[in-house]
């Protein structure tokens, strides 16, 4: 059996959980399962997982109980009752709007979080991260060699942010 | 021009061949495109969606491809004439339902059909005969890189083409192909070949895409996902299952006529029985029965019968092309009197079968 998120390991740990008073059962991979959290039972929702934008709930709840106001978008005015309502977008800015609860639900729709396909000429190709830390780390030496210990502290952060960034690579504000 | 004069004629349009045709009866590539700047069809005002409109059938016209094409604003367009693009697989239903503000650009030749405000700005397919996967993709492509120099399409970095649906976002890619699988039915194997092509992340669906039953068995296969994977691998991955499905559909087939030769005469012959003599049919019931006479015209059982008749009354017994062998408003009750008169007439130029 594969792994029903990444659909490319077999699956190694199988749950069901009962909510609404129906069962609901996925089976993942061992790399899926740690990604998720799922070896952490306590606080993990499969409902959660699955329906990915469920996340999102306590924001709208809270909008409509009069707390802050629900996400809208600036460029469309669409808005986030909009998007459970028709499952579509405004806007292709809706995209940046909406960013926080469409990341579990394209990681969930999806292969992957990242589009690896075509790129239109018009649009700049996107800088590779790992050039940008090949060029910090050849400045990071290049500072020790010359003893500049200031520089080379600051390169060396720039640096561990970076790696950091680059084994998350979607943006997805926590 | 109106669309039913621009069309081909089902004679025609039945004659074309492509590889693979035993079974698959045609390939497509559809790739969904929004303006920047721009809010998708569902949600923007007129005004803009005939803004967009203008622009990408500025943008069209300058592409050599389509030269000679028919471009049309889908308010003029009747319809009778939506029904009959929507039988020939052209447009969906829900662009069928358009009118101002949306439009359609249509090749004579139906290789290249783009809907223009449907549920994303642009919806651009090619649809060619036969298993021909590679080279629709490769023709869409090219007509995606001609108009992507004269409009500016909605793309991020990190999400690809921005659609309407994020099902869609990414590479916006749905590749999809229509298989003929009467014997995987027959052999009651068409339950466990779905839901093994489903595991493997494809959609099966029915004869008129999603939500529709499998009329005539016709299935049509395709990718689900559009993020995550390049184009050029979407296609090679679903050209994998489709060569799998037609060896599983062969091989049924060629099972089915060793072992159970008389359920398949059986099968034949009744369907060649009703559709040369019935005098009321409706639709659904010839899809069914076409798509056996297909089987056995495939399996030799009609000798020096042409595959082009049956594909070609596939067509014309539909609703809209029925109606439009006629002069006035057709109701259900006429259409299947007229569509057994039209099978009866058609099919005197077929022998019975020989179960040989």
């Amino acid at each position: 059996m594969l792994c029903s998120i990444c659909q490319l390991n077999e699956a190694k740990v199988h749950l069901a959980q009962v909510v609404n008073g129906k069962v609901q059962k996925i089976d993942l991979c061992e790399s899926c399962s740690h990604e998720k959290g799922v070896s952490d039972t306590a606080g993990y929702a499969l409902a959660e997982m699955l329906l990915g934008i469920s996340g999102a709930k306590p924001a709208e709840e809270k909008a409509a109980g009069g707390g802050r106001s629900q996400l809208r978008c600036p460029a469309c005015g669409f808005t986030q009752a909009d998007f459970k309502k028709t499952a579509r977008l405004g806007c292709p800015e809706c995209y940046e709007t909406f960013a926080e609860p469409l990341a579990g639900m394209l990681k969930n729709m999806h292969r992957g979080t990242k589009h690896t396909g075509k790129v239109p000429r018009s649009t700049p190709a996107p800088r590779d991260p790992s050039e940008d830390l090949r060029a910090l780390q050849a400045q990071l030496e290049q500072a020790i060699r010359a003893e500049d210990f200031e520089r080379a502290a600051r390169l060396r952060d720039q640096i561990k942010e970076l790696k950091g960034r680059l084994q998350t690579p979607v943006a997805t504000p926590p | 021009m109106s669309v039913h004069e621009f069309l081909a004629s089902p004679a025609e349009a039945s004659r074309r061949r492509g590889p693979q045709d035993r079974i698959v009866m045609s390939s497509r590539v559809r790739l969904a495109r929004n303006l920047r700047g721009f809010a998708f069809p569902g949600w923007a005002k007129k005004s803009d969606r005939q803004r967009v409109l203008q622009a990408i059938n500025d943008a069209a016209l300058a592409l050599p491809q389509l030269q000679g094409a028919f471009m049309g604003a889908m308010e003029s367009i009747s319809t009778q004439d939506k029904q009959l693009l929507v039988e020939r697989h052209l447009i969906s239903r829900e662009h069928a339902a358009r009118k101002e503000g949306s439009g359609l650009i249509l090749r004579q030749d139906e290789s290249l059909c783009l809907m223009v405000n449907e549920e994303d700005h642009l919806r651009m397919q090619s649809l060619l005969p036969g298993l021909q996967i590679r080279a629709a993709w490769e023709a869409i492509d090219a007509v995606d890189t001609g108009l992507e120099g004269r409009v500016e399409f909605a793309f991020s970095p990190v999400l690809g083409y921005l659609t309407s649906c994020p099902t869609n976002v990414g590479t916006a890619i749905r590749v999809s192909a229509m298989l003929h699988l009467p014997g995987l039915v027959l052999a009651d194997q068409i339950q466990p070949t779905i839901e093994a092509v489903s595991k493997l992340g494809m959609a099966v669906r029915g004869f008129y895409g999603e939500g529709t039953d499998a009329l005539g068995n016709v299935f049509q296969v395709s990718n689900q996902r559009t993020l995550g994977e390049s184009e050029p691998r979407i296609v090679e991955r679903l050209e994998k299952v489709l060569h799998q499905l037609i060896e599983n559909e062969e091989n049924a087939r060629a099972l089915l006529l060793e072992q159970k030769p008389k359920v398949i005469f059986n099968h034949v012959g009744r369907a060649y029985g009703t559709l040369a003599n019935a005098h009321i049919i409706s639709s659904k019931e010839t899809m069914n029965l076409l798509s056996l006479l297909r089987l056995g015209v495939e399996l030799g059982l009609f000798p020096g019968a042409d595959v082009a008749l049956i594909n070609e009354l596939f067509i014309v017994t539909q609703p809209a092309h029925l109606q439009q062998t006629s002069e006035h408003k057709l109701s259900a009750d006429e259409r299947d009197v007229l569509r057994a008169s039209l099978l009866r007439e058609r099919l005197r130029a077929l022998p019975p079968p020989k179960a040989a």
